[in-house]
C-alpha cells in the first residue's frame, strides 16, 4: 500500500488518525465476515445471489451516499472473496427524507439505485460511514419503507461515534470511537479522498451531523 | 433563488443543477410502488391559472403531490376573479390563506413578476412565485423540461444546433428556450415568417431563418410551436393551409432530418397545422417524454424553491 502524501483536502492540521489505511481494509474485511456469518450467506445462498432458497433471505447491501455506497461496494467485494457470493448492491439517497430540510441550506441530491429484484422480502443491510445522531438512519428506514417491505433491516457502519438522538443501534460496527459532540469524524476512502483512513478533529460537528 | 420568473433568474450552473436534480427525482421514483416523498409535507402549493392548461397545471400538481405538498388549484373561471377581483387582491388573498408557493399562469406578460413584487413586500418574504407562462413573455419550466429532454435524447446540449419553428411572436416557450438553450451552449435558430417574429429579435442570442427546408438537414433538434390563434388579431399569414405548407413539419420534411435528430413540441399540438399527425406519432418525436420530464423538472424546481434556508453567500 502506498504511503499517503499528507492529509487530503479539508482535513485540519489538528486531526488525529483513528484508523490507518490498513486498518480500514481490515475493518471492512471483518464486517464482511460478520455479515456472512450472521446472514448465513455462504451456507444457503445460491451462487447467483438472486433467488430465495429455503428460509435464508436474499441479502442486499444498500449504501447511503456518498461514502456508504462506496463502502457497500467494498463489502460486496470482500463477501464475494470470502463466501463466493456477491450480494446485490444499491444506493439510497435520503436527502428527501431528512428531518432538517427546512433548517439547513439546500443539499444536492445523490444517486438512488435499487438492485434488480427490489428489496421485498430481502434482508437489507444498510451501510453508512459514520453513525452519529441516528437521524440519517431513521431517514433511510423511512425511505426504505417506500421502496418495499424487506424481511429485515440491519445496519453496518465503519465508525460509531456515539451521541445517539434516536433509539437506534448498529448490527455491525467497524470501530467504536468515543468523541465529543464538537469533534469531527471524517472517513476517507480512496475513491473519494485519494486514500483510506478515519480521522478525528476538533471541528464543527454540528454542521456535518450524521 | 426565491422565485423562478424568468430564465434570467438562472445561471448556466444553476440550470444544469436543476436538470441533474430532475433526473435524481426520476431515479428516486423509478419502479416504485409508492410514488410519494415526504419532502414537502406541510407545504401548501397553489396553482393559479388565468389561462387554460392541461400539461403544465397537471404536472405541477403531480410534482407537488408526489412530494407530499398540499396542492390547491385556483382557476380564473371558478374563482372570484370572474366577479371582478383584481390580480393583486387575488394574490394577496392566496398569500393570506397560507400559500408557500404560487404557480402563476396569466395572459399578461409580467403578471408573475408583479405578483412576486406584491406578495414579497411582506415581512416573511411571502410565497415563492413560479412563472408558469405569462402572456408572450416566458415559461421557464417548459424550457427546462425541453432542455432535459434534449439532453437525454442527444447526450448533451453544448454545441448542438436546435431550431425553434413557428409562431415565435406569441410564444413564451420560444423566448425561454432561446435563452436557456443558448445559455447551455446550443446554437439556436429561429425559423418563422417575418410577421411571426417579435420586435427586437436581433438582440436575442439566436440566428433567424425563413426557410425550414434549408435548416432541417443540419439540425440536432427541432422544436415546433403551436400557432396561437387566440393571441392573433389580424393577418399574420395568408391562410392556415399556406402556413402549414410553408412551415409545417410533414412526413417529407421529417425525412430531411438527421437520423439522431429529435422533434419536440410543447403542446398542445394542432395536428395537420404545424405538425402532421404521422410526424407527431413518429419515434423521433419526444412529446410524451417531455411531459414526463415536466413532472420531474417541476419537482426539482419546487424542491429548490421551498426546501432549505436561503443560502448565505
Amino acid at each position: 500500500m502506498r504511503t499517503p502524501e499528507g492529509p487530503s483536502s479539508g482535513i485540519p492540521a489538528n486531526a488525529r488518525e483513528l484508523l490507518s489505511p490498513a486498518d480500514v481494509g481490515r475493518t471492512i474485511a471483518r464486517i464482511a465476515h460478520q455479515i456472512i456469518e450472521k446472514t448465513a450467506l455462504d451456507a444457503t445462498a445460491p451462487t447467483d445471489g438472486t433467488a430465495v432458497v429455503g428460509s435464508a433471505p436474499r441479502v442486499v447491501l444498500i449504501g447511503i451516499p456518498t461514502r456508504g455506497t462506496t463502502l457497500a461496494a467494498r463489502l460486496a467485494d470482500k463477501i464475494e472473496e470470502f463466501a463466493g457470493v456477491r450480494p446485490p448492491v444499491g444506493s439510497l439517497d435520503i436527502t428527501l427524507y431528512r428531518d432538517d430540510l427546512r433548517t439547513k441550506p439546500h443539499r444536492p441530491l445523490e444517486r438512488t439505485s435499487v438492485p434488480d429484484g427490489g428489496v421485498d422480502n430481502a434482508l437489507v443491510v444498510l451501510v453508512d460511514d459514520v453513525l452519529f445522531s441516528g437521524r440519517t438512519v431513521r431517514s433511510a428506514l423511512d425511505a426504505l419503507r417506500d421502496l418495499g417491505r424487506p424481511r429485515a433491516v440491519q445496519l453496518a457502519v465503519l465508525v460509531d461515534r456515539g451521541h445517539r438522538e434516536l433509539p437506534l443501534r448498529a448490527d455491525y460496527v467497524g470501530k467504536n470511537v468515543p468523541t465529543a459532540r464538537t469533534e469531527d469524524v471524517a472517513v476517507l476512502l480512496a475513491e473519494h479522498d485519494g486514500r483510506d483512513g478515519v480521522v478525528l478533529s476538533s471541528g464543527h460537528a454540528e454542521e456535518n451531523e450524521k | 433563488m426565491k422565485h423562478l420568473l424568468s430564465i434570467a433568474d438562472l445561471t448556466r450552473d444553476s440550470a444544469t443543477e436543476l436538470l441533474d436534480e430532475a433526473e435524481r427525482f426520476e431515479q428516486a421514483l423509478l419502479g416504485r410502488e409508492v410514488k410519494k416523498l415526504p419532502t414537502l409535507r406541510g407545504r401548501t402549493v397553489m396553482t393559479v391559472f388565468f389561462e387554460n392548461s392541461t400539461r403544465t397545471r397537471v404536472s405541477f400538481e403531480v410534482a407537488g403531490k408526489w412530494m407530499s405538498a398540499d396542492v390547491i388549484n385556483v382557476s380564473a373561471s371558478s374563482s372570484s376573479v370572474s366577479k371582478g377581483e383584481s390580480l393583486r387582491d387575488t394574490a394577496m388573498t392566496l398569500r393570506a390563506a397560507g400559500a408557500d408557493a404560487l404557480i402563476v399562469r396569466h395572459p399578461a406578460s409580467g403578471a408573475a413578476h408583479q405578483i412576486a413584487a406584491w406578495t414579497g413586500a411582506a415581512e416573511d418574504g411571502g410565497p415563492a412565485v413560479i412563472n408558469a407562462g405569462d402572456g408572450t413573455h416566458e415559461h421557464p419550466t417548459q424550457a427546462l423540461l425541453d432542455a432535459l429532454t434534449l439532453r437525454q435524447r442527444l447526450g448533451g446540449i453544448e454545441g448542438r444546433r436546435i431550431a425553434i419553428v413557428g409562431d415565435i411572436l406569441h410564444s413564451r416557450v420560444a423566448r425561454s428556450n432561446a435563452l436557456l438553450l443558448s445559455m447551455l451552449g446550443a446554437e439556436v435558430v429561429l425559423v418563422a415568417p417575418q410577421t411571426l417574429l417579435p420586435v427586437g429579435v436581433e438582440s436575442w442570442p439566436v440566428r433567424v431563418s425563413h426557410s425550414i427546408d434549408a435548416e432541417l438537414p443540419g439540425l440536432d433538434a427541432v422544436l415546433m410551436l403551436r400557432v396561437q390563434a387566440e393571441r392573433m388579431n389580424g393577418g399574420f399569414f395568408p391562410s392556415p393551409r399556406e402556413y402549414s405548407i410553408t412551415y409545417g413539419l410533414n412526413e417529407k420534411r421529417l425525412g430531411l432530418l438527421a437520423d439522431h435528430a429529435v422533434v419536440l413540441h410543447p403542446g398542445p399540438m394542432l395536428r395537420g397545422m404545424e405538425i402532421a399527425s404521422s410526424v407527431a406519432d413518429s419515434p423521433k418525436t419526444a412529446v410524451l417524454q417531455q411531459v414526463t420530464n415536466g413532472v420531474h423538472v417541476r419537482m426539482a424546481v419546487l424542491f429548490r424553491l421551498l426546501v432549505g434556508t436561503e443560502e448565505v453567500a
